[in-house]
């Protein structure tokens, strides 16, 4: 692996981001499992509430966000958890390049390693529901746009779990909470574009909460980082 | 580690200090108390004996007297957390993140009974206890967040390094619960008008403003009083081995069942 020789911001997102990539191809069954466990879980709502096409339209951008939500959870534990084992992250912190452009690259890396298939494998989940072809776009926008912030969300949760107790399940409950205004407007944007209101509203607050954790996430993250290693 | 207090310092940063806050707690401690039982019993007296009736939810609308002053002291309690949450992170000072600490179970507390009494309150007036309306779920959504704090704290051993985490945490929950009230309440109304508005209540009677009023400095003064009682502990518990608790320890002579359990020398 190169040495992190960039320590400029850019260099050090663009550095840590390339090599979380290469860490996350090396271990495909892993995001599989996530990809995997996104299409279970949509599949699993028929099967338990019913098969009928009008009910499950009208439910489909709620399950596909749910389902989202959960798989995204999956695959924070291992964010910093393997860096903090064995000692990277340490290094992370003590490197001139800012942590802060360091983590913002994991997490880069973290949404398009984890975040992106389940946008790409969203339209298979509305046409499983009956979404007609807008309404899949829509869907895929709003998950594109807010696929990042849950990663950022979870990213900040992560950090914070680092070396305590019973660390996923307490993930769980950390970010849950605080991913409901993203979940609300996710699958709010389908929805108030099926009743013919129309999905800007929702996809602009969606874009604004992406500015809004672009701008704090890095900052809050490695704050958290650094508290992980007092 | 703790030398003894000068009494030089600033007025500001002098109770900053646990060894010179804890005594002063001690004193505060049966002041808010005898307020908080003083006021509750008036405000009750006033709220189920002196006020009428509502004309149009009979008496269920009694139980606002507790659920309304509960409502309001969960969010405010959070407000307060994460400023004492804010406070540590930005001057590094003990105090302060075991105020954090001490307020949060309250808040919960304050949460789960305002989320409880509003059930029992909906039952007889809206005939279902529990209804999605945009308060009822940001309430729900605030207590995963005190729990989330206290669970996350709980799971760190390191006190300062839990501090410190669970100070971010809050910070970052307290930036969230505008918008997640916001979110809620737009959800709601997009999705369906509420059939019962909570905001066009009629008109209150004079008494039972007053009792309301008797209610919520009630809860203020219980917080108060319980917070101070739970920080006194924290502070013995984390502190059990410098030096200004083993002078308590000492002064209080070798009879006292309170501190002599939890040191461990």
């Amino acid at each position: 692996m190169k040495p992190a020789v960039a320590t400029g911001a850019f260099g050090a997102l663009w550095w840590a981001c390339q090599r979380d990539l290469r860490l996350a191809m090396r271990s495909r069954a892993e995001l599989a499992v996530i990809v995997v466990f996104f299409l279970l879980v949509t599949s699993l709502f028929p099967l338990a509430v019913s098969p009928d096409p009008v009910l499950l339209r009208a439910i489909a951008p709620g399950i596909a966000w749910v389902a989202a939500l959960l798989a995204s959870l999956l695959g924070l534990s291992r964010l910093f958890a393997a860096d903090h084992g064995d000692g990277t992250l340490e290094q992370m912190v003590l490197a001139p390049a800012p942590l802060q452009a360091l983590v913002a690259g994991k997490v880069l890396a973290h949404w398009l390693a984890t975040g992106v298939p389940l946008v790409l494998l969203a339209p298979v989940v509305g046409l499983q529901f009956g979404l007609d072809t807008d309404a899949i776009a829509v869907l895929v926008a709003s998950l594109a746009l807010g696929t990042p912030i849950l990663s950022w969300l979870g990213a900040i949760a992560a950090a914070l779990t680092l070396g305590a107790r019973g660390g996923s399940s307490l993930l769980a409950l950390l970010v849950l909470p605080l991913a409901v205004p993203v979940l609300i407007f996710g699958a709010g944007a389908v929805e108030s574009y099926g009743s013919g209101l129309g999905a800007d509203a929702h996809l602009s607050l969606l874009g604004a909460g992406l500015i809004v954790v672009w701008v704090f996430g890095p900052a809050a993250t490695a704050l958290a980082v650094r508290i992980a290693h007092e | 580690m703790n030398s003894p207090v000068t009494p030089s310092g600033s007025i500001w940063f002098r109770y900053a200090s646990p060894a010179s806050f804890y005594p002063l707690a001690g004193r505060l401690i049966p002041w808010f108390g005898a307020a908080a039982a003083i006021l509750a019993i008036a405000g009750l007296y006033v709220g189920f004996a002196v006020a009428p009736t509502d004309w149009q939810q009979g008496e269920a609308y009694r139980i606002i007297f507790i659920h309304v002053p509960a409502a309001w002291m969960a969010m405010f309690t959070y407000l307060v957390m994460a400023f004492w949450c804010a406070l540590s992170l930005a001057f590094n000072t003990r105090l302060s993140a075991m105020m954090a600490q001490a307020l949060a179970p309250t808040g919960a507390m304050f949460a789960f009974v305002s989320l409880w009494t509003g059930a029992f309150w909906g039952r007889p007036t809206w005939g279902a206890y529990w209804v999605w309306d945009a308060r009822l779920t940001s309430t729900l959504i605030l207590l995963f967040l005190y729990l989330g704090f206290i669970a996350l704290r709980a799971s760190i051993d390191d006190p300062r390094r839990a501090d410190r985490a669970s100070a971010v945490l809050a910070l970052v929950g307290v930036i969230n619960v505008p918008i997640i009230y916001f979110s809620v309440r737009w959800w709601n109304t997009l999705h369906q008008g509420s059939t019962i508005s909570m905001t066009a209540a009629p008109k209150m009677a004079q008494t039972m403003l007053v009792a309301m009023l008797l209610m919520t400095l009630a809860a203020w003064a219980y917080t108060i009083a319980v917070a101070l009682y739970r920080v006194r502990s924290i502070m013995i518990e984390r502190e059990a081995l410098s030096g200004w608790v083993g002078d308590l320890e000492r002064k209080a002579g070798p009879a006292a069942p309170t501190l002599t359990g939890a040191t461990t020398r």
